[in-house]
């Protein structure tokens, strides 16, 4: 019976146009962690040495801190973030029904913040979003990305996927070209990874200082001379999902540590 | 300031334990320009000092090579149940403290 149906699933997809466009996901998966040194990967394991644990620590305190004129604090709601948010930012970025947006685990904490405590959002990229974050995804280490893509989130996802494919910047590269085609190889001294995400917020030697994936992002447009949007941009929130179905069953790793 | 510290919560007397410290700081070494080319002025954490019930038992003087985000570590012979406190104070003046309690057996 079994046998049968998956022949005839097989038979489908045989025979059924694929779109040019229909991405792969790379094979096998490897997190940026596996493309570091072992240097930048013990110091991502040993959580002490991980400097983005003192953002995952201000993250711990921020979240029993009242805010806005609510005076409620995330706690107030969410109680301990150890159950309530374990697995939260594996199935991030999601549709947030209230608004009917893409948002992702940054946005979520600012939606929370004007709906629920009644105060100011936080700036993307400051220290205290960035240790709310990192605090949130760091309950669901180890544990498998996995975004569900369904009819309400399709044209995030299409339009995710048509920014990772297409040609930017006075470089004329798409994400693809290194990423997808190009991963495990030299980049002068660096070696290319398969750009996921699932390690953000992440400790970036280079900026001494933690980052988020929109930070990321940013980076790689200045890298191929593109123009930058600025963090937070639903364009960012849309290559995001692309990514985290890219990367279903990557475990999170926040916070990661790179070079 | 915030920091963490490890220290073990319990050892035998005479034991050789490790001590580790890390503290949230920019470590601003002085050569950097903002974008209208003002120099970021120097502010590292230039002294650092880890008592062990009230004797100093770890110092440290640290300048513009070393990296953001400082964390150090040393090792000690646990004594006596007591307090390790750790004080620093960058270029800006702020002052920083964390502390930690060990009980020590046998």
């Amino acid at each position: 019976m079994h046998l049968r149906l998956s022949a005839v699933l097989f038979f489908f997809f045989l025979v059924s146009p694929v779109s040019a466009a229909e991405p792969k996901r790379p094979s096998p998966l490897k997190s940026g962690a596996e493309f570091a040194s072992a240097d930048i990967r013990a110091m991502q394991t040993d959580d002490f040495a991980n400097p983005g644990m003192l953002w995952v620590a201000r993250g711990e305190t921020l979240w029993r801190e009242p805010a806005g004129n609510s005076g409620k604090s995330c706690a107030s709601c969410h109680r301990d973030a150890r159950d309530s948010m374990k697995g939260v930012a594996a199935r991030y970025p999601a549709i947030d029904p209230g608004a009917a947006r893409l948002v992702n685990l940054e946005g979520r904490i600012n939606t929370c913040r004007s709906r629920q405590q009644q105060a100011e959002p936080l700036q993307y990229e400051s220290e205290e979003l960035l240790a709310l974050s990192a605090y949130v995804a760091h309950q669901s280490r180890s544990m498998p990305l996995k975004v569900v893509i369904d009819m309400q989130n399709r044209r995030n996802f299409e339009r995710g996927r048509d920014f990772y494919y297409r040609r930017l910047g006075q470089m004329n590269l798409s994400c693809a070209q290194c990423h997808e085609r190009n991963w495990g190889r030299r980049l002068l001294n660096e070696t290319i990874s398969q750009g996921h995400g699932n390690a953000y917020p992440i400790y970036r030697l280079e900026w001494q200082n933690m980052g988020s994936l929109h930070r990321r992002f940013r980076s790689c447009l200045h890298g191929v001379r593109a123009e930058m949007l600025p963090a937070g941009h639903p364009d960012y929130i849309d290559l995001e999902l692309f990514l985290a179905w890219r990367a279903q069953g990557l475990p999170i790793e926040t916070p990661g540590v790179r070079r | 300031m915030l920091a963490r510290v490890l220290v073990p919560r319990e050892a035998r007397r005479g034991e050789v334990i490790q001590i580790r410290i890390s503290i949230r700081h920019p470590m601003e070494t002085g050569f950097r320009y903002d974008n209208s080319g003002r120099v970021i002025p120097k502010n590292v954490i230039n002294s650092l000092v880890c008592r062990y019930n009230g004797v100093a038992i770890f110092r440290a003087e640290m300048g513009s090579g070393i990296a953001a985000n400082p964390q150090l570590q040393f090792y000690t012979v646990a004594q006596a149940s007591g307090e390790f406190v750790f004080e620093w104070v960058d270029d800006a003046g702020q002052r920083g403290a964390e502390r930690a309690v060990i009980t020590v057996t046998g």
